[in-house]
């Protein structure tokens, strides 16, 4: 377990590092860094003096590690744009995002999985037809369709819930559902195909012929391997729902990363949003590792690594 | 009669299927008693399985299961409920499969698959249950048994592993074990180990073993009783000694041709075989099922349905139109060929 541990480890490491060196190479995206940074009426003198004041004449490698180094202690650099300091507009966002990520997942999972378990018990019937329609609508509707239906609905018409903000767990309840709901198709019918193997599988009738009650069967026997995969799956959902948060947090004006991002992208505030990157990336990867763990703990076939 | 541990009246499995009613299994009837095997030969698809799992009342859904009588240790399996069937299984019978890669669970331990069957049944604690699963691995032949019960299924070659679904599903000492081709997957060399381990583990607690098999040279060693099977039905029943001293069906005639029994093949005897296909079981049926492959078919045999009736001696049956004498003197002609 713990050789698996450190290898997956590795990997993260791995993976990290070459997001941050994409994520580096951004600001070299749009040109010269520093004749973006002065503006078009500089002089060539101002250019240059930029150039040295951020550093950028420092050959790339140097550029590389220092800007690493400080990302590292948590330092991301200044926002030209907002004037402030970039690590603290990122920390004071990231937790309204987090929240969202996790409501949302939440939502997605605990719809997902017992309508993909009931889907796969009784195949073929009126509760699987149920549950394949949801997925099918959950598929074919973008999420800001239903964010919008739901806030026309909810918001305006029934006045149930709040429209925009982030004030009281309220104003989470229909971006978490808009944002969950997006993911909730595939990880229903990843649940059902697996438990439609496991439940035709030879154990599963070795835990019938043991006369052991249909909960044991099931919950214990059957749902613990089906749920291998949707672990998996689920750790790269919550990558596709921090993209969509995006567009979830601009509709319900959620001050999270998402509108961050979105309102830096508009500002090319590049340093902005290289922190934003950096961040919801090693998100993901912490994430992807957490599921391999808990994977590796479901299966131990999975363990020798 | 009060001794039988399982006896069975008219069993009947149909399944229905897009082409037609398959008459799986039709009007069987057999009984097991406290320590006796009870061995049921067939080729592949007559029905050996579906006759265990109709036991067990763990057929699929879809299949339709009909008898006169169902009964284990004098109770009624056929009408029983679910809750009471789940109550009898792993407890009162139990069964072991053909497959012992598959047939444990990959994400728990030896030891939680073994407790968790004692801790269903019985008011035990987990200690009490661990030490019967330490003293049935040992039984059955595993080392280091307390260490094993920390391993998983992964960790373990399928010998070992049906190994460990044989003391499973004695756990609870249950009165009737029922064992289909339990060592068909495994290796050659490991699979005669099995069945006789089987065999005297079933003499040790006393309990009713059915013992499905291709393998006739071990059942001429452990079975006290031989059913065979053909194409859903029993078509001959009877002590060991009977059915493979005296085989009285033109089908198991054909069958021990077909393999060398220690002992009893002499060295260098040409083996014969079975020509012709098992008939399909879709639709209706009616006369003997073996009719186009036996070499004794008459017009007659087609015609009705050919019941099971006496041999020669008490205890042996057959289903055949053919007199005892008759077919004594086809088997001596098989003999000698
Ligand atoms: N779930 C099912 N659906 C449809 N037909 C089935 C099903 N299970 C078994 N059958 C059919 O019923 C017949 C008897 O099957 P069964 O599994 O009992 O044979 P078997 O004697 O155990 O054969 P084998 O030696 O190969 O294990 C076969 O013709 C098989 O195709
Ligand atoms: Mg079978």
């Amino acid at each position: 377990m713990l050789i698996f541990a450190v290898k997956r480890l590795a990997v993260a490491i791995l993976v990290a590092i070459t997001v941050s060196l994409l994520t580096f190479s951004m600001i070299y995206l749009s040109g010269d860094p520093a004749m973006a940074l002065a503006g078009e009426s500089a002089t060539q003198q101002d250019i240059e003096n930029i150039r040295r004041v951020y550093g950028y004449d420092k050959p790339i490698v140097i550029q590389y590690i220092n800007w690493l180094g400080n990302a590292l202690v948590g330092d991301f650099g200044h926002s030209h744009y907002l004037k402030t300091d970039v690590a603290s507009v990122i920390f004071t966002r990231l937790p309204v995002t987090m929240t969202l990520g996790a409501a949302a997942l939440s939502f997605a999972l605990l719809l997902a999985i017992p309508l993909g378990v009931l889907a796969a018990m009784r195949p073929n019937t009126l509760i699987d037809r149920i549950a394949l329609t949801l997925a099918v609508i959950g598929q074919a509707l973008p999420s800001f369709w239903f964010a919008l239906i739901m806030i026309y609905w909810f918001g305006i018409v029934w006045g149930m819930l709040p429209i925009t903000g982030s004030a009281s767990w309220l104003n989470f309840v229909m971006p978490s559902v808009a944002l969950g709901y997006y993911v909730t198709p595939a990880v229903m019918r990843l649940t059902r195909a697996g438990m439609l193997d496991v439940l035709s599988s030879d154990y599963i009738r070795t835990a019938r012929a043991k006369g052991l009650r249909p909960v044991a069967v099931l919950f214990k026997h059957a749902l613990r391997n089906a749920v291998i995969p949707v672990v998996s799956l689920a750790a790269v959902q919550f990558g596709f729902m921090l993209g969509g948060s995006i567009v979830i947090e601009t509709i319900f004006a959620i001050n999270g990363l998402g509108q961050l991002a979105w309102e830096s992208i508009q500002r090319a505030d590049l340093p902005m949003m290289q922190a934003i990157v950096l961040v919801l990336a090693c998100f993901y990867i912490v994430l992807t590792f957490l599921a391999d763990l808990l994977n590796a703990f479901l299966d131990p076939r999975i363990r020798v690594g | 009669m009060e001794n039988h541990i399982l006896n069975v009246r008219n069993l009947t499995v149909d399944i229905p299927l897009p082409s037609g009613m398959l008459h799986a299994v039709q009007g069987l009837s057999f009984h097991v008693d406290r320590g006796e095997t009870l061995a049921i030969v067939g080729e592949s698809g007559c029905g050996k399985s579906l006759t265990s799992l109709a036991i067990m009342g763990l057929l699929p859904k879809k299949a339709i299961r009909t008898a006169d009588l169902l009964e284990l240790a004098g109770e009624d399996i056929l009408n029983a409920t679910e809750s009471r069937m789940s109550d009898i299984r792993g407890s009162l019978m139990g069964m072991i499969f053909q497959e012992p890669m598959t047939s444990l669970n990959p994400a728990y331990t030896i030891g939680n698959q073994l407790i968790e069957t004692m801790r269903r049944h019985r008011p035990v604690s987990v200690d009490e249950a661990r030490d019967r699963a330490v003293f049935l691995l040992e039984k059955v032949g595993i080392t280091a048994a307390r260490s094993r019960l920390t391993q998983y299924p992964h960790q373990l070659s399928g010998g070992l592993r049906q190994r460990v679904m044989i003391a499973m599903t004695l756990m609870c000492g249950p009165d009737l074990i029922i064992a289909d081709e339990p060592t068909t997957a495994l290796d050659v060399t490991i699979q005669a180990q099995i069945l006789l381990l089987l065999a005297e583990l079933q003499k040790e607690f006393d309990m009713g073993l059915i013992l499905i098999t291709h393998d006739l040279g071990v059942v001429a060693r452990v079975a006290d009783r031989v059913a065979v099977m053909y194409a859903g039905q029993v078509v001959e029943e009877g002590s060991a000694t009977q059915v493979f001293g005296r085989p009285t069906h033109p089908y198991t005639q054909g069958l021990l041709d077909c393999i060398p029994i220690p002992g009893k093949t002499e060295r260098g005897k040409h083996l014969g075989s079975i020509p012709g296909i098992v008939p399909s079981l879709v639709g209706n049926l009616s006369g003997c099922r073996f009719a186009d492959r036996c070499q004794h078919a008459m017009t007659d045999c087609s015609a009705a349905d050919v019941g099971f009736r006496p041999a020669s001696e008490v205890g042996h049956a057959y289903r055949c139109l053919l007199t005892p004498e008759q077919s004594a003197q086809n088997a001596a002609k098989l003999g000698a060929a």
